[in-house]
């Protein structure tokens, strides 16, 4: 299959049933301002905050105590149960303090403060991670929890978890998702470009860990030197071939993926286990790679400082629990234009309102958006254009799901497949009346988890 | 870096590329061409009423709107329609009355934008069809002069008409109550009789395609509702040779302003494509069986109007499959 494809085809238009999906939206890219900046790494900065809850699941446990020494790599946090992770410093210095401190979420969430001592040569004490040559499946999951890894896609889900599928469900392949199809957003080009090695690595775990078969690397057709550098390193590399995706927006949901490659609808309300598929992001696959590579359990991430609001954009290693102020004040900090910083890709990520928050393994990047791109707070009534229904690329009918959400109608959005809504924004990007639907949505998934089920 | 202050929104943060005074604005931009094209048949006669329906809609819409929404455009495009489906020689005050009976009846108490489910402009047309039955199927000639009004443009309520302009009888009132057939040159140039907007089918076109273009209005509904009309029409001139052929149906009355401008209307027309075809294929058949069957010459008005009202029925009963189920919603 791979050597039939043979070379790279970058025409924009094949078909939209395979290597694509229907609908979707075309946000302007906007990546030219960092695909081109080799990945960096960051000074450390002052001072580190590390939130116990920086993945899907349970909160770690605190382990250390005000006052405390910790290395570099040191647990500061343990894992609660298998659905969570432990949180392991990432620069040596000191306990100054356990608080409730802002999270990029919006909410507040306890976190170790660390006071990075300046004068110390961070480097870990020991290998934490047993080397990979040899491990049970069971080891490599094991170990893949004890380093603290999480989806780093955004969602940072467990990677752990993923790794042990149900019984009756086998994963056939493994898709790892390059796509990125956020705008701006450039870490997992980066990392595919600069490390292609490192992703075939991980995959060889992935599939050990999984037992699957087959590998499908996505990549979005607009990083032709990413697809290009993942071929040339993967050559010879036995059932594992790299797909280039058409270009659009969300190319890189996890359904939306898993149709691109496969052909195949993941049915309404199941995992992809049910069709025999799993999704890793390329920065997660990279990630266990580099774990098992350096021993260190994932204490930094690539991270991509973007915008036009900002003074120098680039690609940086950013040690987790790095303040947004200081990342910030490290790309030289925001021009007068500048009026949102945004966590996360600007069609799905979270603005911020305290700079303080810092950098967790779920940040991809960190956009500061100017006046003119960001959204006016005036909202017109919905003129029912249809945009919306042509950019869902679950196929619902936002404008109606809209109208529910204002009157509270929420049983009837669930039965209008409310639950299929991935929050992607694609039908609050193309609305004219400037409708806060993805937000709506969002309030009434929330709202429906609290009401009692109605009754029929 | 901290004197800058932050805006906190929800997510997709980027600003869409359209506004909805944008489309609306850029409708009433594509239509002044239309109106230009009704200006040089009709004269300030032409200007004269589109003007007093587009200040009777506006003065509804400040009146009882509520507040800002003047500047969304949608008030405007509902006068000028409605204009354009008037003849040139009707009282400027029943135009006004039009106007403002259509943004009054049909929009706001509906609740204003979005919420109409009737197309205003056809409502008010309607109402002045029902009102004033002599005024507004008193049809002038096109081309006497651009200074020479085409009626009693300016006769007060209750006057009694002392109309001494030429009139002459639309091509579809002649094909039905004289049987009299006009060549079809004359229907796209639009030198016969007929309303201000029924003359300029070309313009009306190139005014549709400009939006079509833009993503401001759905190719789908105008292209079905004349595809409809066209087929249909063939079939039966093919059968009966009385009948009108293809030609004349598609470029005769209102139906190219209706198939384009009326409804294409956002608001009052299916938002899936499916739905869009459906309403067009219906809209095209009733057209056919009201201008040849039933007793009005032009029948593009209440073609419309009657479809506008199963739209919901048409968008619960076309929603597309949800991704990952096996059977459609119905919403």
């Amino acid at each position: 299959m791979g050597e039939a494809r043979g070379e790279v085809q970058l025409s924009p238009r094949l078909s939209w049933t395979r290597f694509g999906f229907r609908h979707g939206v075309h946000p302007a890219e906007a990546k030219e301002l960092t695909r081109g900046l080799p990945i960096r790494r960051m000074p450390y900065p002052d001072e580190i905050v590390l939130p116990l809850r920086q993945h899907a699941g349970k909160p770690a446990r605190l382990s250390v105590a005000v006052g405390d020494h910790v290395e570099r790599g040191d647990e500061v946090g343990q894992a609660d149960g298998f659905l969570s992770v432990p949180i392991h410093a990432s620069a040596a210095g000191s306990v100054t303090g356990v608080e409730w401190w802002p999270h990029p979420d919006g909410s507040m969430a306890e976190a170790v403060r660390i006071k990075v001592d300046r004068f110390a040569p961070q480097v870990a004490r020991e290998r934490l991670v047993p080397r990979w040559d040899g491990l049970t499946r069971a080891a490599v999951v094991q170990a893949v929890q004890a380093a603290g890894v999480v989806g780093l896609g955004g969602a940072a889900f467990p990677t752990h978890v993923k790794l042990v599928p149900p019984e009756d469900q086998p994963i056939e392949t493994l898709i790892v998702n390059g796509a990125e199809c956020e705008p701006y957003l450039t870490s997992d080009h980066r990392i595919m470009v600069e490390y292609p090695g490192r992703v075939h690595f991980g995959i060889q775990v992935m599939m050990h860990a999984l037992g699957a078969a087959r590998c499908v690397i996505g990549v979005e057709r607009n990083k032709p030197d990413a697809i290009r550098a993942l071929r040339e390193t993967g050559l010879g590399r036995a059932g594992v071939e790299v797909l280039p995706l058409t270009v659009k927006y969300p190319q890189g949901a996890e359904k939306m993926l898993i149709h691109a490659v496969t052909g195949r609808e993941v049915p309404s309300g199941k995992l992809p286990a049910a069709v025999g598929v799993l999704v890793q992001n390329v920065g997660s696959v990279a990630a266990i790679a580099e774990v098992f590579e350096t021993g260190l359990p994932l204490i930094e991430r690539i991270v991509t400082v973007s915008g036009h609001g900002l003074r120098r954009p680039a690609n940086l290693i950013v040690p987790v629990g790095t303040k947004l102020r200081d990342l910030l004040g490290f790309c030289e900090g925001l021009t007068a234009e500048a009026a949102q910083v945004i966590v996360g890709g600007p069609m799905m990520g979270l603005a911020q309102a305290n700079l303080d928050a810092p950098v967790t393994k779920g940040t991809t990047g960190v956009v500061v958006l100017a006046r003119s791109e960001a959204r006016s707070d005036r909202i017109y009534p919905c003129i029912h254009c249809g945009r919306c229904l042509d950019a869902c690329p679950m196929f619902l009918n936002p404008a109606l799901l809209g109208d529910l959400a204002r009157m509270g109608r929420y049983h009837e959005m669930a039965e209008l497949h409310l639950a299929d809504c991935m929050l992607c924004g694609s039908c609050a990007y193309v609305c004219p009346s400037n409708l806060p639907l993805a937000q709506l949505f969002q309030a009434s998934k929330v709202a429906l988890r609290r009401l009692p089920p109605q009754v029929a | 870096m901290t004197g800058v202050p932050l805006v906190v929104t929800a997510s997709p943060h980027l600003a869409p590329r359209d506004t909805t005074p944008r489309i609306m604005w850029h409708v009433v931009a594509s239509l002044v061409p239309v109106i230009g094209a009704a200006a040089w048949f009709f004269g300030a006669s032409a200007l004269l009423v589109i003007a007093a329906a587009t200040s009777g809609a506006v003065a509804a819409e400040w009146r009882f709107g509520s507040g800002r929404t003047l500047a969304d455009g949608s008030a405007v495009i509902t006068g000028l329609l409605l204009g354009l489906t008037l003849p040139a020689g009707i009282p400027l005050w029943m135009a006004a009355l039009g106007g403002g009976f259509g943004i009054g009846f049909a929009k706001l108490v509906f609740g204003g934008l979005g919420y109409n489910v009737f197309n205003p402009a056809l409502v008010g047309r309607a109402f002045l069809q029902a009102a004033f039955p002599v005024a507004i199927t008193t049809w002038p000639a096109p081309g006497t002069g651009f200074w020479n009004l085409r009626g009693d443009n300016f006769a007060w309520p209750g006057a009694r008409g002392a109309a001494d302009a030429v009139t002459s009888a639309t091509p579809l009132g002649l094909l039905k109550f004289e049987g009299q057939d006009t060549p079809l040159a004359s229907l796209v140039l639009g030198t016969t009789g007929g309303s201000l907007g029924e003359t300029a089918a070309l313009v009306i076109l190139l005014g549709g395609a400009y939006l079509a273009w833009r993503g401001y209005l759905n190719w789908r509904i105008p292209v079905s509702i004349l595809a409809t009309v066209a087929l249909l029409s063939a079939a039966i001139h093919s059968l009966d040779s009385t009948r009108p052929g293809p030609g004349f149906m598609i470029f005769s009355g209102g139906l190219m302003l209706g198939a384009v401008y009326m409804a294409t209307d956002l608001v009052t027309a299916p938002v899936t494509n499916r739905g869009r075809w459906a309403y067009g294929i219906g809209i095209g058949a009733l057209v056919v069986v009201i201008r040849l069957w039933g007793g009005l010459p032009e029948g593009v008005m209440y073609a419309i109007l009657l479809m506008n009202a199963v739209v919901p029925f048409l968008n619960r009963a076309t929603h597309p499959r949800v991704f990952g189920t096996g059977r459609r919603v119905t919403g």
